[in-house]
């Protein structure tokens, strides 16, 4: 694989993504800390909102300790080059709290639709572009679709007024070569002024090298997080990534002390429990369910006497997408009155 | 008796379905389908009923509603064009009822508000949402018991079940549902979520209920509360399922529903049209014994 000299953009993902291991309860003055030291390390694009986008605090996915208001404006007026998006999922979020973000100063609105119903972000989408903020459409659980249906819906959102369309692999399911097909397939068939962009999931381990297929395959955008921070066994660790990329040639702006530092210093110390592969973060992977399901599924194995690895491949299982955290109670009280628990 | 003459504005899957549930009633002759394209199934199915049908939106429809004597109109557009299609049609002396989460009128929860709604005597009368005609008997069931600080509603719907109006309008969806928990389901604060699943076969209706009591919860109380409402709404939807709950946990309380539908148009799993379309229907033949009856009028 000969990546010399490819340019990429990283996204940082630990101030949205990773609000799922830390329950959304990262407070003001850790992201503020974290984020100005991104911003040092020459990070370009940072994710500030609710793990589940704007609008998500909820009793389903969990209140965050603050407003997706408040943690933007603490953040985004002490940076000096770093931008900020905010991630909104039609459904959980709307065009309301779109402008509120925008008001905010965020430079990026990434629109997440489930990777077959692309359709519903077509107000959100049309609404970002016409704001002239940086718009991206995000299909999530990209492994349910096949590389020509994730073409079929990326021109929807293309046709909406994305100018970068991410391939969104929220349940850590994908291989290499399976990222290297989607990302081909959307290379090949949107214009060629379309940025694509690759989202991954450590779940599997393979977080890096699929990363690493989806830029061979033209993919300029790379979310990753320090230290992993993210739902399941965390996303594409920063640190390594940009280790890897120095390695390799891919130039990507970003100072790896630095964002080592950040992950060791700020990140680690913080951590509600350690992000990694564990078994349950593994059977995510291996079933392909949603990764922000892990800890909801814990909390219900201790509630009701089951195991999480149960309850997580009866959600594969029963083909859920993401957001579907009522499912997760649901399911435990179904089989804990199957065993007689309850 | 004569059965009181209405319009069916919309002939998508909430139309269609609406127009197989009318066809059955004893109070409301279904006369008029309008869509918009030739070639929708809808139209066609409403023609091979016997119905008088126009593709030319409600333009095509109301120079006939006075000489048809038209009385009762369904809106099952969009909230988009909900607007301009209630204005004409109550311009021509009906009553519209507003299956779109446009929410002009005042919000129908059938096993709730509707009696006293009806006694308003609006011109336009609002039903909610499918998520919200799934959701807001429940969060009343707890309100009725204590007073609830807030209520969540998650409503997961089968991808062939949503069409392109409620992919158009999903942001009104949240809105008017959340609205309606608070209006009608008595909460202080509302929230809703819909997501829309696309596994095969197809996903039956599936609605999440959090309330947040504001002092802990009589559980007894509720739970006899929700069992009694669950039985009101299966009266109009036999296929309204309590699967789970209601669970408890400090002043949590969580109702885990399913909602099977009557398979008129779209098959069962789309209970989340039945839900909507029984409300409507349940609000337009109330509306037909008053009109009849000459309490009501435009």
């Amino acid at each position: 694989m000969n990546l010399q000299g490819k340019k990429i953009t990283l996204h940082e993902m630990s101030l949205r993504d990773g609000m799922h291991p830390q329950r959304h309860q990262i407070t003001l003055d850790q992201m503020i800390a974290i984020a100005t030291a991104c911003d040092e390390a020459g990070m370009p694009l940072i994710e500030v909102t609710h793990g589940d986008g704007l609008g998500g605090s909820s009793v389903n996915y969990g209140f965050g300790l603050h407003s997706d208001e408040e943690y933007l404006r603490a953040v985004i007026p002490r940076m000096k080059q770093m931008k900020v998006s905010a991630l909104l999922l039609p459904g959980i979020g709307t065009v309301d709290h779109l402008r509120m973000a925008v008001d905010c100063g965020v430079h990026c609105i990434r629109v997440a639709t489930h990777c077959t119903e692309a359709d519903v972000s077509a107000q959100h989408i049309k609404l970002a572009s016409k704001l002239g903020v940086d718009t991206v459409g995000f299909l999530m659980m990209a492994h349910m679709n096949t590389p020509e249906g994730l073409l079929h819906q990326a021109k929807l959102m293309e046709s909406y007024g994305a100018t970068t369309i991410y391939i969104t692999d929220s349940a850590g399911f994908l291989l290499p070569h399976d990222v290297t097909a989607r990302i081909t397939a959307l290379r090949e068939g949107l214009q060629p002024g379309t940025a694509v962009g690759f989202h991954g999931h450590h779940n599997m381990g393979m977080s890096i090298a699929n990363s690493l297929a989806a830029v061979e395959a033209g993919a300029v955008r790379i979310d990753v997080a320090c230290a992993g921070l993210g739902a399941g066994a965390g996303n594409t660790p920063t640190e390594a990534f940009v280790a890897v990329a120095n390695r390799m040639g891919i130039e990507t702006g970003v100072d790896l002390y630095k964002v080592m530092d950040v992950a060791e210093d700020l990140i680690v110390p913080m951590m509600h429990q350690m992000v990694r592969v564990d078994r349950d973060a593994l059977v995510l992977g291996y079933a392909g369910v949603y990764s922000s399901f892990l800890l909801f599924a814990k909390r219900a194995a201790t509630r009701y006497g089951l195991s999480a690895r149960d309850i997580l491949m009866e959600m594969g299982r029963r083909k859920t997408v993401g957001g579907q955290e009522d499912m997760i109670e649901d399911v435990a009280l179904d089989m804990a009155r199957e065993r007689g628990l309850i | 008796m004569e059965r009181v003459r209405c319009a069916i504005i919309g002939s998508g899957n909430i139309g269609t379905d609406l127009m197989y549930k009318a066809l059955r009633s004893a109070e409301i002759e279904p006369v008029w389908m309008v869509g918009i394209d030739p070639d929708s199934d809808g139209l066609a199915r409403a023609r091979s009923h016997g119905l008088k049908t126009t593709h030319e939106g409600v333009d095509g429809l109301i120079a006939h509603m006075r000489e048809d004597n038209i009385r009762i109109a369904f809106d099952a557009t969009s909230a988009y064009a909900h607007a301009e299609n209630s204005r004409k049609v109550i311009e021509q002396g009906a009553v519209m009822i507003d299956l779109t989460p446009a929410a002009i009128g005042p919000y129908c929860i059938p096993s709730v508000n509707l009696a006293a709604q009806i006694a308003l005597g609006a011109s336009n009368l609002n039903m909610v949402t499918c998520g919200g005609q799934a959701t807001i008997p429940m969060v009343y069931a707890v309100s009725r018991v204590q007073p609830v600080d807030y209520g969540e509603i998650i409503a997961t719907v089968s991808s062939r079940s949503a069409g392109p109006g409620t992919r158009a309008n999903i942001d009104e969806f949240t809105r008017t549902t959340a609205t309606g928990v608070e209006r009608v389901g008595g909460a202080k604060r509302g929230k809703a979520i819909i997501i829309i699943n696309p596994a095969e076969p197809p996903i039956i209706m599936r609605d999440t209920i959090h309330c947040l009591t504001e002092t802990e919860p009589d559980q007894e109380a509720i739970r006899a509360s929700v069992h009694a409402m669950i039985a009101e709404v299966q009266k109009y939807v036999p296929g309204y399922q309590l699967k789970n709950g209601p669970v408890f946990d400090g002043r949590r309380v969580s109702i885990f529903l399913e909602v099977a539908g009557l398979g008129d148009y779209l098959p069962t799993y789309a209970g989340n049209l039945d839900i909507m379309t029984a409300a409507g229907l349940r609000t337009g033949e109330l509306i037909a014994a008053e009109l009849r009856a000459g309490r009501y009028s435009v």
